[in-house]
């Protein structure tokens, strides 16, 4: 097992070495591996690495290694959202964060799997199989960007992107014991992510150190005019790399120690909190009302827009395509066949939400809910600068415990949707172990106030050793 | 004279407008000049529906169709949005069409047309923008297709889909209306009505005691009037035979000249309207009063104008005024010229001419126009002469002056010659008593004194006509 090896080190080895050794050693790796976390390498990183040589490529991210969750669109590069309807896709253009990435001279390992169109929480309703969690290889690695946060736990890649809808950057991160972003909505383009629920969902990185998350939103974010809803904000994400907490306002909502939670990991999260304390922090409780209405309203939202998002899967431009005597009986056949359970029954649900009749009652109602719970969040961060609790309510359970019982998968959610109903920014860093699985301190912040998320996580790191554990040999 | 409607014939109609006249496509940058090009050339992850690819509003669509929405007397929304109208097609790249559903950016407005008893206020109900799908086609007949392919070029294309009240109680007055939305859309410069698809309409009609049916797939203004027809014939006829007309969307076969049930009410598709995600809500309102500004003088001020200005008949100002090019031809012909005298020859002769040959307006030059009507006006050329030297044009090109003098049209010319051909009959009794005596060749002797006279200006041809007409008397 490689050593957790941070962009810095990186880069230290490559001006030792050279960016195609680095790579070469990374691809060596991943070929020993057996958590099912790449669906795809890429056939031409070692070239890619080479250029980076021989170019004298002097971008922030010159030769430096990454995975790519595989709904992030890549020229050549096949990407299936780990579904065997998009078997056989190759994207002829790059998702603006992949732009970003090869113009900063980063070089792309290949795509990671994930669950089946980013829905789910485990990265076990992939086609390609379950990812395994190098912590421990009978547990899920958390979902929906599952293969980003377990290599780079595992150490097959120093950095990674993946897409967060409802918690799948975070999710993972904690499972995996990694740190995960989900910034604020706008802040990354979506051009070239697949969408899932285009309304909630943002490109986050995952990395094994907060610094590096700062130096990859240094490169990916920022205004992109061929997504509408990008914002136009200038930002130095690394200019939040400062050990100082001193006067910092946290806020602890109560609704996110509710029932369900793993009383481990709600001490480890109190103990988190006193740590702040000791650093110069202040705490207090804050009451977000409408948090149990967000699970709810988030699902609504999520699998209307899903339901639309997914119709352009025919079978007619791209893809699998199913044997029919007519374009519809052909449509009809590939879907069936091309999507697996989890994504049938989203689309069956959205599009039985948006449905007339019903439309007002659900979809109308979830954007309602929607509002309420974004002004739980205006109120909160009005009196306090973070917000704190924990990213998932127990740490990464067994694979096969959950994936047949949707609603207790749906649950496991709850502390995470809410930050995309309301579109503001939050990271998940470890913060300890229960029973030897990695837990995630989740820190929110105000729209677009990621530095100090990224501040509040950067103090804690500084400060603790839980990121510094790694995983053993995972057999 | 009311015009009666004995059957309560209402007539609504949904005019799609592909707006051929912008640069680029309504969500992408693709170009929208592939009328010519090969298939899925003019083609982009966007308009393709690939995968991970969202739109970004065309400005200047936007800017289009507040123009248009202003100029049909519309009241532009504050802030405008665009949905999801979902089903599934192959020639729906997204499985959804974007369009504007609750906030279309312009609602309520009007538009007068020459109805059957007078003027008629025909009610705009909406006018909204959405996105043109790709296009089918079938290889073979529709019957025996082997297959279907293709073309995602019009994908994208902008729409402006004009929603009217049914306000229209006869197929003359759905045509007229058809006519007049061109023609504004004609001075507004967002379309150019010749290529194909560029207007498509859509009828709902009814009848007294019946349900409406829309009629779909209506291809041509002509189309539209049969299927109007062969429709109204329809229900009225049921009604007569006590059967009840259902809610249904009907399909017009044009070749037939009938329509076709398609599906009813029970049928209709649920397209689950939810707002577009990928595009923010845009704020119009304020760029309204700019544009109106802007706006040139529509057919109906300028009808008016040139009525006033001009002292022509109303049926000349219609003419005249019904497209941009000719109203802006005529102005040019009549600032030269005597500008009634203009009327008669642009909007009567000139123009039948043209839509004889089915030729533009650009088919012919102002200055030749102002030449002609000199002629004529300064009597220097007779009325039919002037027509003639238009066809001549028209047809085989040249200059009206050239053609006047190759055909000798001049009438002061044709006095000449009959003078001389006067003078030298006179002057040649022998010559003419030889000739009626026989000898042919005598009247080469006439003919030769009409061409001194005329110092050799008039055709020897028609010269030994007249000489020969004139001695047989």
């Amino acid at each position: 097992m490689t050593a957790w090896t941070g962009i810095s080190e990186i880069k230290q080895k490559i001006a030792e070495t050279s960016a195609e050794e680095v790579t070469a050693s990374y691809l060596e790796t991943i070929g020993k591996s057996c958590i099912n976390g790449f669906i795809t390498t890429w056939d031409k990183a070692l070239e890619a690495a080479r250029g980076i040589d021989t170019g004298g490529h002097e971008g922030p991210l010159a030769g430096v290694p990454i995975a790519i969750k595989d709904n992030i669109s890549t020229t050549g590069l096949s990407t299936t959202c780990s579904s065997k309807i998009l078997q056989g896709y190759v994207p002829p253009y790059d998702a603006h964060v992949i732009e970003k990435l090869r113009a900063a001279g980063a070089v792309i390992l290949g795509k990671t799997n994930m669950d089946e169109f980013a829905m789910g929480t485990s990265t076990e309703s992939s086609y390609y199989g379950a990812t395994l969690n190098p912590w421990d290889a009978a547990r899920v690695p958390g979902g929906s960007s599952g293969g980003s946060a377990a290599v780079v736990a595992a150490g097959e890649a120093p950095v990674s992107l993946g897409s967060d809808t409802g918690g799948s950057v975070r999710c993972p991160a904690a499972f995996c014991g990694v740190v995960g972003l989900k910034p604020t909505y706008g802040c990354i383009s979506r051009f070239g992510l697949i969408s899932y629920a285009n309304s909630l969902e943002q490109i986050g990185p995952l990395a094994t150190n907060v610094a590096d998350i700062a130096t990859l939103m240094d490169v990916i974010a920022g205004y992109d005019p061929r997504d509408s809803t990008s914002i136009n904000r200038e930002n130095t994400y690394s200019n939040a790399m400062k050990d100082d907490v001193k006067g910092l306002k946290i806020g602890v909502p109560e609704e996110y120690f509710g029932e369900g939670i793993d009383e481990d990991v709600e001490k480890l999260v109190w103990d988190a909190i006193g740590k702040y304390e000791d650093m110069g922090a202040s705490w207090k409780k804050v009451s977000m009302p409408h948090t149990k209405y967000a699970l709810a309203s988030y699902y609504i939202i999520a699998m209307s827009e899903a339901s639309s998002n997914l119709a352009r899967f025919d079978g007619t431009r791209y893809g699998f395509r199913a044997d029919g005597d007519n374009w519809h009986v052909m449509a009809s056949k590939t879907r069936a066949q091309g999507f697996g359970e989890e994504v049938k029954r989203r689309i069956l649900l959205g599009t039985y939400a948006l449905s007339a009749g019903y439309h007002d009652k659900y979809y109308l109602k979830s954007l309602k809910v929607r509002t309420l719970v974004k002004q739980d969040f205006d109120r909160a961060l009005a009196e306090v600068d973070v917000l704190m609790g924990p990213t998932m309510p127990t740490p990464a359970f067994r694979i096969g415990e959950k994936i047949d019982d949707p609603l207790s998968l749906y649950l496991a959610d709850v502390n995470t949707v809410p930050i995309n109903l309301a579109g503001v920014p939050s990271i998940s860093l470890p913060c300890g172990f229960v029973e030897g699985m990695p837990v995630g301190l989740q820190i929110i912040g105000k729209h677009f106030d990621e530095n100090t998320v990224l501040r509040a996580a950067y103090s804690f790191e500084q400060n603790t050793e839980h990121h510094t554990r790694r995983p053993g040999e995972v057999a | 004279m009311v015009y009666e409607n004995p059957d309560g014939v209402r007539i609504g109609l949904e005019v799609h407008v592909q707006l051929n006249k912008l640069n680029t496509k309504l969500f992408c940058g693709c170009s929208t000049d592939y009328h010519n090009d090969e298939p899925n050339t003019h083609v982009c992850p966007v308009c393709l529906g690939l995968p991970g690819s969202l739109p970004v509003i065309n400005e200047r669509a936007v800017e289009f169709a507040i123009r248009i929405g202003l100029a049909l007397n519309c009241e532009i929304v504050e802030q405008t949005q665009f949905h999801r109208k979902n089903y599934y097609y192959p020639d729906l790249p997204k499985g959804f069409q974007t369009t504007q559903y609750d906030y279309p950016i312009a609602g309520k407005g009007k538009v007068v047309i020459e109805g059957e008893d007078g003027e008629r206020v025909i009610r705009i109900t909406r006018a909204h923008m959405e996105e043109d799908p790709g296009k089918l086609q079938h290889i073979g007949t529709i019957e025996k297709s082997k297959g279907t392919l293709i073309n995602y070029n019009r994908s994208g294309m902008t729409l402006i889909e004009i929603v009217s009240e049914p306000d229209m109680r006869s197929p003359k007055e759905a045509r007229r209306y058809l006519d007049k939305l061109r023609s504004i859309l004609d001075y507004l410069e967002v379309f150019d009505g010749d290529l194909e698809g560029a207007m498509r309409v859509d009828a709902n009609v009814s009848v007294y005691g019946g349900d409406r049916a829309e009629v779909k797939n209506i291809s041509s203004f002509k189309g539209a009037e049969r299927a109007l027809l062969y429709e109204i014939m329809r229900q009225k006829n049921q009604v007569r035979r006590g059967e009840k007309i259902v809610m249904e969307t009907r399909h017009f076969d044009e070749a037939r000249g009938v329509t076709i049930s398609m599906r009813t009410k029970e049928e209709e598709h649920d397209y689950r309207y939810f707002p577009e995600p990928d595009l923010v809500p845009l704020r119009v309102a304020d760029r309204a009063p700019a544009i109106l500004k802007a706006l040139p003088e529509l057919p109906d001020a300028k009808r008016e104008r040139f009525l006033q200005q001009y002292g022509m008949s109303g049926m000349h100002a219609r003419a005249l005024t019904t497209e941009i090019k000719v109203a802006n031809f005529y102005e040019e012909v009549a600032a030269k010229v005597d500008p009634k005298d203009a009327a008669v020859w642009v909007a009567d002769i000139l123009k039948g001419e043209l839509n004889y040959r089915d030729l533009d307006i650009d088919a012919f030059a102002v200055e030749d126009t102002v030449a002609v009507i000199g002629l004529v006006t300064e009597n220097k050329i007779t009325e039919q002469s002037g027509v003639e030297i238009i066809r001549t044009v028209l047809d085989h090109g040249g200059k009206p002056q050239d053609i006047v003098k190759e055909r000798g049209l001049l009438k002061v010319e044709d006095d000449i010659v009959a003078q001389a051909v006067e003078e030298a009959i006179n002057e040649s009794q022998e010559a003419v008593a030889d000739y009626l005596a026989g000898k042919e060749k005598s009247l080469n002797f006439i003919v030769g004194k009409v061409m001194q006279k005329t110092k050799g200006r008039a055709d020897a041809r028609e010269a030994r006509e007249k000489v020969l007409a004139k001695i047989k008397g």
